[in-house]
């Protein structure tokens, strides 16, 4: 399953035209008392150099923990239970530990949730990026550190002399700038963004987006950018992937993936965000995600879709290409063309 | 008639930092559903904790039906209490870890005398959780760390229910729940504000929401109103160069209308505001020379709107530069079509 037939935004700055990430069949699961949990289930993509993922999903759709088994960051009670994480050809899965520390950051870079507790709050920033940098690179001098601090404060949109603050002086789009900057000061090939602004608001959001989009482009780096607002995604993303109850329910080109869901959940989700051009019923997806330790059979969605019928609740629908780079697990296809019309049970109101 | 709740004058100052500047505004008694909208800083929730009596202005007054809230007495201060209800932002820091979901729904109710026992309170429980379509069986008997945060935000707005308020001060009570789950409880909100006819203060930075469940706006920068009037106006076609700003950055699921690459101008640091002239001025792409002499007047440009810019130059040809002027001109159209509204 790779997506095809789109076009690349940044450079190729491997020289090889084949994936710079590809994920096969990745299982994360969670050890609890109710049983193992599946946070990622069978999970497979691929990204070309430059290219722009969203992952997007309802909390516990597993779209975090999918971002942090990427990194291999994966805790227990989590554990990677099975796939390959392919980052330039080699499986980060298996990489001996002292490898693996020495391809995070260089190679492969998180944006992780919450900048406000990603930031050591007793050390100035200077020190933070300097610890970065130096654990991979320790022959660096005082000099050189000085000048590519603020050359990566420069490059997100930070005066140089932040470096000499502590966390608490900064704002929250200010932090969220300079942990892109820690993220960046390797020049990764793949950076990792989970939900990058979600404390942010709306203005910042916009220029903490558009900071992420030009470093991407500047480095020729691949993004997985995680989150939950399919406005934000849009914005973003050239290539948009819907997680739901673990699993890659579909893939897709932006605009296809707007313009032309074929999950019935995909469109769902965009259904449930409001515009600002005509008031109408707000209407979020009824029902919750299943628990993921009772995942029920058949399609996950099921028990929320308004198309499910009785193929649904008993075979797993298999991921299925419905247009180039375009794949989708649902039952609907490829008897359908297009996603029939849904049509929500209106609740009774008074 | 007598605004539900009105502000004059209000001015909020933490040492030499003024978080809202000398603010009018009231809230018609009559369902309103306001909006206050603004980015971090703007003074939006430093103006909720006002309206909610949490803290005292600097200088002016607040009126609740009529009366100085500061030299109410203690029983009418304890109606106000009753009446005008939070709900906040955080579903996880809300809640004592240590008791059940039925003790903070129970508890307002006692002490507000709605019930004696807990034979009293179960309905009355029950009537409000089915009102934010939570299921008693699935929430009563609860510890809050066993509920997911939307149930949780959920809990908060039945606590608020419970007291039959007439007006709920709603401080970003969706931004910290998924999309999909946001529509739901904006839509339940929107619910309780049409049939128990409870007034909305809307607390948000994010404009489609408001604009959803809203009628009315009001827009700050820095302490100041930028722009108010009906949401159709405000944010369907912003005038002051703030509002356009916070409208261009709402992220749409619509390639048409993706953002543009424009490098905005940061927003300045608290503290870091000029001294004279219009406080957007740093920022504006059409500051020209008095915006850094002159702090703009708020005018009003067209009955349902009121903005402080110097670009809007007809402004003064609408007499009543006034929130309260502006709204009840509005609610008084909206209360010729509708009818009857309760």
């Amino acid at each position: 399953m790779s997506v095809s037939g789109k076009s690349v935004s940044g450079l190729n700055v491997s020289g090889t035209s084949g994936p710079i990430l590809d994920v096969q069949n990745l299982d994360v699961v969670y050890d609890t008392v109710s049983g193992p949990a599946r946070a990622v289930n069978n999970v497979s993509f691929a990204l070309r150099p430059g290219e722009r993922l969203g992952l997007i999903g309802e909390s516990g759709s597993g779209k975090t923990t999918m971002g942090t088994a990427l990194m291999r960051l994966t805790r227990a009670p989590g554990r990677i239970a099975g796939g390959r994480v392919l980052l330039d050809g080699t499986d980060l899965l298996t990489l001996s530990p002292r490898a693996l520390r020495a391809t995070r950051l260089r190679d492969i870079a998180l944006v992780p949730q919450g900048a406000m507790s990603a930031l050591n709050p007793v050390m100035r920033l200077r020190r933070q990026i300097e610890d970065a940098i130096l654990a991979h690179e320790p022959r660096t001098t005082q000099a050189q550190l000085r000048d590519r601090i603020a050359q990566l404060l420069t490059r997100v949109g930070l005066n140089p002399a932040v470096a000499d603050r502590y966390p608490h002086e900064l704002s929250g789009g200010m932090k969220q700038r300079a942990v892109m900057a820690i993220a960046t000061s390797l020049a990764p090939k793949v950076i990792v963004a989970d939900e990058p602004t979600s404390a942010l608001d709306v203005v910042v959001q916009r220029q903490v987006m558009q900071t992420l989009g030009r470093l991407q482009a500047g480095l020729g780096a691949a993004v997985v950018l995680i989150g939950h607002d399919m406005g934000l995604i849009a914005q973003f993303a050239d290539t948009v992937g819907v997680m739901y109850a673990g699993r890659l329910v579909e893939l897709g080109p932006v605009a296809a993936m707007i313009g032309s869901p074929r999950h019935p959940y995909t469109r769902l989700l965009i259904d449930s965000l409001p515009g600002i051009d005509v008031k109408r019923r707000l209407a979020g997806i009824p029902g919750l995600p299943p628990p993921l330790v009772k995942l029920p059979v058949g399609c996950p969605f099921a028990p929320r879709c308004p198309l499910a019928h009785d193929r649904c609740r008993v075979d797993l629908p298999l991921s299925q290409e419905v247009a180039p780079g375009h794949v989708v697990a649902c039952h609907l296809y490829p008897d359908n063309a297009t996603l029939p019309p849904l049509t929500i049970k209106a609740e009774v109101q008074p | 008639m007598t605004p539900l709740i009105e502000l004059r004058g209000v001015k909020r100052t933490y040492g030499a930092f003024t978080a809202l500047d000398t603010l009018s505004l009231s809230v018609p008694d009559r369902a309103a559903t306001i909006a206050i909208a603004g980015e971090s800083g703007s003074g939006k929730t430093t103006l909720a904790r006002i309206l909610l009596g949490f803290i005292e202005p600097t200088e002016g007054q607040v009126f609740y039906r009529g009366k100085d809230i500061a030299t109410m007495s203690a029983a009418e201060k304890f109606t106000f209490r009753r009446e005008v209800q939070p709900i906040f932002q955080d579903p996880f820091d809300v809640f004592n870890p240590f008791y059940r979901i039925d003790h903070v729904l129970e508890m307002p109710l006692y002490r507000f005398g709605l019930a004696k026992t807990r034979a009293e309170a179960r309905p009355l429980i029950e009537d409000a959780l089915s009102r934010v379509g939570l299921r008693p069986q699935d929430t009563l008997g609860r510890f809050p760390h066993e509920l997911s945060g939307g149930q949780r935000q959920r809990i908060m707005v039945a606590r608020a229910v419970l007291l039959r308020p007439r007006l709920i001060v709603a401080d970003e009570p969706v931004s910290m729940v998924d999309a999909s789950l946001r529509a739901t409880i904006l839509d339940e909100i929107r619910d309780l504000n049409r049939t128990l006819g409870i007034a909305f203060v809307y607390i948000t930075h994010d404009l489609t929401t408001a604009f959803q469940i809203c009628d009315d706006i009001v827009v700050l920068y820095q302490g100041k109103v930028a722009e108010a009037g009906a949401v159709e106006c405000v944010i369907g076609a912003p005038r002051h160069p703030y509002s356009q700003l916070l409208v261009s950055s709402i992220p749409l699921p619509d390639l048409s209308r993706r953002w543009g690459d424009d490098e905005m101008q940061a927003a300045p640091e608290q503290g870091d505001r000029p001294s004279a002239g219009c406080r957007f001025a740093p920022r504006c792409p059409h500051a020209m020379d008095q915006c850094w002499r002159v702090d703009p007047a708020h005018t009003r440009p067209d009955p349902d709107r009121l903005i402080a810019c110097h670009l809007d130059r007809e402004g003064a040809k609408l007499p009543g530069a006034d929130i309260a002027q502006v709204f009840q001109s509005r609610n008084n159209a909206a209360q010729s079509m509708k009818g009857t509204a309760t």
